[in-house]
């Protein structure tokens, strides 16, 4: 209702007739595609955006504190909403900045739409001030990009840039912006719908039913059936996660997901596994190991998931569903290759199961599911509970306990916080766990989460953090200030970069190279400078006490967590090796030492 | 280890600025093979080009290369010349050789073999301008290296499918 008393009709008609500058073409643009936040920094080559956004109220501007943060942001709103997520950044630095979050979009599937300024035309290539070659450095970290040399290309440009951003497996999309096209005016048409066929992109989002029907058969018939399942369904929205969920329970087959599939499949339900991988459970390890169907759906077979390659699921078939064509038969070879969206093949993949009303082999299932349910009962994510010291796998425990009934939203940074949140919190909802999976980007969590809380200003939405990663951007407390967002960091704080100390303890002789965060800030009294609350826990007993409180203040808040400085992340399986070769804790170190092409593996 | 293949891959993309840097940066950013590329406007009226790329891969690879290519945004099609039945493939380059006396007459002799033209000439050296297959390309270099060869200039492949129907 409110936005219908702002938005004044009479005005849009007689603009939608108008000549607009280029400046208002972008904000139209936006607006039109039902865009409503963005975040930005503004700068020389933008203020012509920045002026257009002053005159206007539908458009929500979050003013960052660096630009890398803005693309973080962007990827938190987007994921956590399923819509686009938009940055706006300057010319030259203002891009360079931004890139490792392009860089982590493109690698984790996230629509992002970044609009960086740019010198005047008539100066491109002269080394002007604050020029770079912004398409040129963004081409390999974008899913495609724009430079947009002339105002009357712009309409066109910003719908088909949104366009392919959202469309078949969603990227990271740049428009390079020179400062003569924002000024510049032409008539443009507004609230033009967006395009519904593309000149050249157009992904195939049904999948060949001949295709489906052979998969079917194949899952009817399995003996030792195991869906691997990623951030596809995520991806293809809420819908995907829900059929994903009716088919397997359709099924009553075992299920696992990887880093970025976490809450696509209820993780409170029995034939959730846990999460597969480097750092997975070891029934969900074993089972990927020794399954005779492998039932892929948007997972993309990564090298933290695969380990050692050629001895991956040696004796399973292997179905893989995928929206994009490049990643079959990438890593590994399939036998059955469905390209299509999640949901779309999911939907259709139930109707086949109803149609052909298959007999399982109700006998070989129920043995697999034994042979699971004997891996689980080594209770792997067991750990050695301290009196004295906070396990970090016990913090977490009671963040999932204190948590779990409320409308939580989970980011983390990266490292062994990262795979502990990953193994310690349940998700039982897609687009509730934000983390940077494909790139891997240390300071990810924190920018992320004051997207989401954007997204979802009444939710609560914590950052599971490091020191060191935390610090990777920490300018953005001023951000979490100024737009008074109640985010909560939670920092497990081992006072090392712990993933980096693990690998150094188990590959080079616990060399603890350069992996000390020395000189750390006081965490209270930094949250407190920026008028935020700090509060610390040093002892297992005042764990619930601080995450209570945490919760129940309505302020950003900062816990800093003082966790014990030499817990390992268990299981593992080390690199370059095979699933059924995990180290499930520390006594396994010993006995399977790293072999030295492990080594050179990251 | 399975196979090396060489394939030769035609590509229809838009011609908009930075397309071929795409296509390039892709090979290099993933590591596979480039062993000639070739590019040129075929269509002015729909600003669509023409790439033709010749490359060498694990027929994996191969695979992989195609579908990398075709997620491309501006990519509108892929057609593998060497998988999709018989294809004619044909490159152009001249040859500068310099030489006098029964050299320079060898030189004239081979590119008549050859059936090479020469297109320039002074008392001392010949351009010839060859077009063929890129092995007897190679054949015709190998031979002109002993008879004066100072300077090579090639296209690099292009390649279209034998038969009625187009790409």
């Amino acid at each position: 209702m409110r936005d219908r008393l702002l938005f004044d009709w009479k005005r849009w008609e007689t603009m939608a007739k108008r000549k607009l500058s280029g400046s208002d073409i972008v904000i139209q643009s936006l607006i039109d595609a039902g865009v409503d936040t963005i975040f930005g920094y503004p700068g020389g080559a933008v203020l012509p955006i920045y002026d257009a956004l002053f005159k206007q109220n539908r458009l929500k501007h979050v003013l960052v504190r660096q630009e890398g943060g803005a693309v973080h942001m962007a990827e938190g709103y987007a994921r956590s909403t399923g819509k686009l997520g938009v940055v706006l950044v300057t010319s030259g630095p203002g891009a360079t900045n931004a890139v490792t979050g392009l860089t982590d979009a493109l690698m984790d599937s996230i629509p992002v739409l970044c609009l960086t300024g740019q010198v005047p035309t008539h100066l491109i290539g002269n080394d002007a001030f604050q020029e770079a070659d912004t398409t040129g450095i963004t081409r390999p970290c974008t899913k495609h990009n724009y430079l947009v040399r002339d105002v009357k290309d712009l309409g066109r440009v910003m719908q088909e840039a949104m366009y392919v951003a959202r469309s078949g497996r969603p990227g990271p999309v740049v428009i390079d912006l020179p400062k003569d096209v924002l000024i510049n005016e032409t008539t443009f048409e507004t609230g033009k719908k967006l395009p519904v066929k593309h000149k050249t992109y157009r992904p195939q989002i049904k999948g060949d039913n001949s295709k489906i029907r052979e998969a079917v058969e194949l899952i009817a018939k399995a003996k030792r059936p195991l869906f691997y399942c990623g951030g596809g369904v995520v991806n293809s929205g809420p819908r995907g996660s829900k059929l994903l969920t009716e088919f397997v329970r359709m099924t009553g087959y075992p299920i696992t997901l990887t880093l970025m599939g976490l809450g696509a499949f209820p993780a409170t339900d029995k034939k959730f596994l846990g999460m597969v991988g480097m750092h997975g459970t070891y029934e969900s390890n074993l089972a990927m190991h020794d399954c005779d169907v492998m039932i892929n759906i948007g997972a993309r077979f990564d090298d933290r998931v695969t380990g050692l390659i050629s001895e991956f699921s040696p004796d399973s078939k292997k179905i893989h569903v995928d929206i994009d064509p490049s990643s079959i038969n990438k890593n590994v070879a399939v036998d059955v290759p469905i390209i299509g969206d999640c949901a779309s093949v999911l939907a259709e993949m139930i109707k086949v199961w109803k149609e052909i009303k298959p007999r399982k082999d109700t006998k070989a299932i129920n043995s697999w599911w034994n042979q699971i349910e004997k891996w689980r009962k080594r209770d792997c994510l067991a750990y050695k509970q301290s009196k004295d010291i906070i396990k970090p796998q016990y913090a977490l425990e009671r963040l999932q306990a204190l948590t779990k009934d409320r409308d939580t939203y989970i980011t983390t940074e990266v490292g062994q916080h990262q795979m502990w949140a990953a193994q310690y919190i349940k998700f039982n909802q897609p687009n509730r766990w934000m983390t940077s999976g494909g790139l891997g980007t240390m300071g990810y969590g924190f920018p992320a989460a004051i997207g989401v809380q954007m997204a979802h200003p009444k939710a609560t939405v914590v950052d599971i953090s490091g020191e060191a990663s935390f610090q990777m951007n920490i300018q953005e407390m001023s951000t979490a200030m100024q737009y008074r967002l109640p985010v909560k960091v939670f920092i497990l704080n081992n006072e090392y970069m712990g993933m980096v100390r693990q690998w150094q303890e188990l590959l080079y002789g616990s060399r603890y190279s350069e992996s000390y965060t020395a000189s750390l800030p006081d965490f209270v009294k930094l949250a407190e400078s920026y008028g935020a609350v700090g509060l610390r826990a040093t002892k297992p007993s005042e764990v619930d006490d601080v995450i209570k409180e945490m919760l129940n203040n309505d302020q950003f808040t900062i816990v800093d967590v003082a966790i014990d400085k030499g817990e390992n992340c268990f299981p593992m399986i080390p690199s370059g090796a095979p699933h059924n070769e995990m180290l499930l804790g520390p006594e396994d170190e010993a006995a399977k030492p790293t072999s030295e092409d492990g080594m050179v593996l990251v | 280890m399975e196979p090396i293949e060489r394939h030769t891959i035609a590509v229809l993309v838009d011609n908009e600025a930075g397309v071929l840097a795409r296509v390039i940066g892709l090979f290099s950013g993933r590591g596979y093979n480039i062993e000639s590329l070739t590019v040129a406007e075929v269509d002015p009226e729909n600003a669509i080009s023409r790439i033709t790329v010749v490359t060498s891969g694990t027929p994996m690879i191969i695979a992989q290369i195609k579908a990398q290519l075709d997620r491309l945004v501006p990519v509108h099609r892929i057609c593998d010349l060497t998988d999709g039945g018989a294809s004619v493939e044909r490159e152009l380059a001249l040859v500068k050789v310099r030489g006098t006396g029964n050299k320079r007459v060898e030189a004239l002799r081979i590119s008549d073999i050859f059936r090479a033209r020469a297109i320039d000439s002074t008392n001392n050296s010949f351009v010839f301008e060859i077009s063929g297959s890129p092995e007897k390309i190679d054949a015709f270099i190998k031979l002109m290296r002993t008879l004066g060869l100072v300077e090579i200039s090639r296209t690099g492949a292009v390649a279209i499918a034998r038969g009625a129907k187009g790409i």
